[in-house]
């Protein structure tokens, strides 16, 4: 490549990473400072530094817990989304596709229809264990079909995992009016009323997701090339396959039982990053992460804002700007398929 | 001229591999039982020879009766919504070339959903914009939302043309946008009102009469010997817009056609039977496994979506007791179904 030309390359990645550091600063504060009792950022910032200060409560009581919440669950999206994409080779995988979320929703109506009552500490880990399940279920069924090498009949079978686990909450859903009230309330996404005691479990959960993630790098590098490529390059692939999956079921995993399924980050994010940095995992995956976070907070603070006492629910602000954003973004930019 | 002339007539007499032509019959046959057991099928008892010679117009009239009167449209209504719905789902997988693709990427059924949500919840509450929704009846809110969104997602993929990829993720889009609205009006209304639109965004076809059946009827009849035209294309368009392109296919116009079809399919079947879950994706790729090609059948994906459709509402009528939706039903018979052709080691897929 030649001397100007790598120049080139390289500021549009400063002004990416410049960009997305610019966004994160700015949705971090707006989330800490905006919502039904705004503070000044003066004032949130001395409430960080000083604890003992008036508006503490409000922001280290409230605000600070959930803008972590928001930024763990749209990093872990976002990151499982580029690790599911580029394991199936479909722009159209987004990380629920492996029954995760159909799983964690049915383990929480469920729960709703066994007990009457979910408390949100029980539904954090019946979701937890729900997607897992689901996930373990998926895996097994394309293992039997034995063509690791083919992302196909991986995605398909999850999606017919997801359409059975669905029916079932259908019927759950239609003849028990407790099984209904608690799944409206948690297939919406949101980050509130989310108790925060699951938080440090969930954590690690993620954070073991993550390393997966990022151990997956490579692999999902030579994957791109398609697998006999990937396979010529030395890539084993059943172990790409298994790291890839257990990284995609473990963050989505805890982001679900966080969060709810925010169906929509996991499966634009990545989108938006490989417009943002290319096609190189390397910079992909936290690139995918960072506008997943950035952009659930931004969605976060709308909702707060718009709604006033009742706010509304991330998930529902997420899918309406979201998707108008991401329409926006589809029609300006020459798109980089997978 | 004359060697266009010749692509044009081959486009009919697309030549029939074997297997496919008789899993094709064994489609129908499949179909035709389903008929016959959805007749049988119900509080009062009748023969399967009662309701062939009942069919075939030689039986009494108390048979007539319950034959064309009570248990017909039900059925028939099924066998339409299969057929819209499977025959969908193979033209939307083969021209985006993505087995995940449904008709719902267009945008059909989450603008239909929308529609008949709004119609169902502002309507409940007794508001007078959603009265007057409900007064024009929620089939036909629900297909103007439905052929609005495709509008809309169509419109915004239009680029000097529509790529299929583009079209794809202004589709993902869009129906975020819609389902966002629809899980805040579930979540903004009462409970009676959200268990009815729970109810409808299943899909059902308990309620259903002759007049529900007949505007599917003619939309099948209209579309699908026109979808069959557009087989050759969807064949060669599998190399790639280029290659299509160099080989004679007006590719822009072809794929134009093709979404048109799968929308107003889709369209007939929501605005029918609700948003019944599953068929569309399950059907082509039921019907590709068996028949063992590369890409699903068209009418053996439109007959595996009608024996689906019909097959899981006789279980949700009469196997199950109470009355449950057909949508709920149709994924607990075609997931295990789908997934069991996965697993035969047999039978490897190609991508």
């Amino acid at each position: 490549m030649s001397a100007p030309a790598f120049a080139a390359v390289r500021s549009i990645r400063l002004s990416a990473t410049a960009t997305l550091t610019l966004g994160l600063a700015v949705v971090l504060m707006a989330s800490l400072a905006l919502g039904s009792n705004p503070i000044s950022p003066a004032l949130v910032v001395q409430a960080l530094l000083d604890p003992a200060s008036d508006v503490d409560s409000v922001v280290w009581g409230s605000r600070v817990p959930r803008t972590l919440l928001g930024i763990v669950v749209g990093f872990c999206l976002g990151v499982a989304g580029v690790v599911m994409q580029g394991q199936t080779g479909n722009p159209l995988a987004d990380p629920g596709l492996f029954g995760v979320s159909a799983g964690a929703s049915l383990a929480v109506v469920l729960g709703a229809f066994v007990l009457g009552h979910n408390s949100m500490t029980a539904s954090l880990f019946l979701a937890m264990l729900g997607a897992l399940v689901a996930s373990v279920l998926v895996f097994a069924i394309a293992t039997l079909s034995r063509d690791l090498a083919n992302p196909v009949p991986l995605a398909i079978a999850g999606t017919a995992v997801s359409a059975l686990l669905g029916a079932v909450i259908s019927f759950l859903v239609l003849t028990n009016a407790a099984s209904l009230e608690a799944y409206r309330v948690w297939v919406v996404g949101s980050l509130s009323g989310r108790g925060l005691d699951g938080l440090p479990p969930a954590l690690v959960v993620a954070a073991v997701g993550l390393v997966l993630a990022l151990l997956n790098v490579r692999s999902l590098n030579s994957l791109t090339l398609g697998t006999e490529l990937a396979q010529g390059l030395g890539e084993t692939l059943w172990r790409a396959r298994l790291v890839g999956l257990g990284a995609i079921t473990l963050t989505t995993a805890s982001a679900v039982a966080l969060a709810g399924p925010i169906g929509f980050i996991g499966l634009t994010a990545p989108h938006i990053g490989r417009a943002l940095v290319g096609g190189n995992h390397c910079r992909l995956l936290p690139a995918s992460g960072l506008v997943g976070a950035i952009t659930l907070l931004a969605c976060d603070v709308v909702g707060r804002v718009i709604g006033g006492q009742a706010e509304v629910p991330v998930g529902v602000v997420l899918a309406t700007l979201g998707g108008v954003a991401f329409v926006v973004i589809v029609r300006r930019t020459k798109l980089a398929a997978l | 001229m004359s060697g266009r002339r010749g692509v044009d007539l081959r486009v009919i007499a697309l030549p029939w591999r074997a297997r496919v032509l008789w899993i094709t019959l064994a489609c129908l046959a499949a179909v035709l039982a389903a008929l016959t057991f959805g007749i049988v099928a119900g509080s009062s008892r009748m023969g399967v020879a009662d309701v062939w010679t009942t069919l075939l117009g030689a039986g009494s009239r108390t048979y007539q009766f319950i034959v064309f009167e009570l248990r017909l449209p039900r059925v028939a209504a099924g066998i339409g919504v299969g057929l819209c719905l499977g025959l969908a789902g193979a033209l939307t997988q083969t021209f985006s070339r993505n087995p995940l693709a449904t008709p719902d990427i267009l945008g059909v059924t989450s603008g239909a959903s929308a529609g008949a949500v709004t119609a169902i919840v502002i309507g409940g509450g007794g508001y007078s914009v959603g009265a007057s929704l409900l007064g024009f009846g929620i089939p036909v809110v629900a297909t103007v939302g439905g052929l609005l969104a495709a509008a809309v997602v169509y419109g915004l993929s239009w680029r000097q043309g529509v790529d299929s990829f583009r079209l794809i993720l202004i589709g993902i889009g869009v129906t975020a946008i819609l389902s966002g609205l629809t899980n805040y009006l579930l979540v903004r209304a009462q409970i009676t009102q959200a268990t009815a639109a729970t109810q409808w965004l299943v899909g059902s076809l308990s309620g259903v009469s002759w007049a529900s059946v007949w505007p599917l009827a003619v939309v099948l009849a209209i579309v699908l010997p026109f979808a069959l035209t557009q087989s050759a294309p969807l064949e060669i368009n599998q190399l790639g817009d280029e290659f299509s392109t160099g080989l004679g296919v007006a590719v822009q116009r072809h794929r134009t056609l093709v979404i048109v079809a799968a929308v107003v399919l889709t369209s007939a079947a929501v605005s029918a039977a609700g948003p019944v879950e599953f068929v569309a994706f399950v059907a082509p790729q039921v019907a590709r496994r068996l028949a063992r090609t590369a890409r699903p059948p068209l009418i053996a994906s439109a007959l595996v979506g009608a024996a689906l459709v019909t097959l899981a509402d006789v279980m949700a009528r009469a196997a199950l007791g109470t009355e449950i939706p057909v949508g709920v039903v149709t994924a607990i018979v075609g997931a295990p179904y789908l997934i069991w052709l996965i697993t035969r080691p047999n039978l490897k897929e190609r991508a």
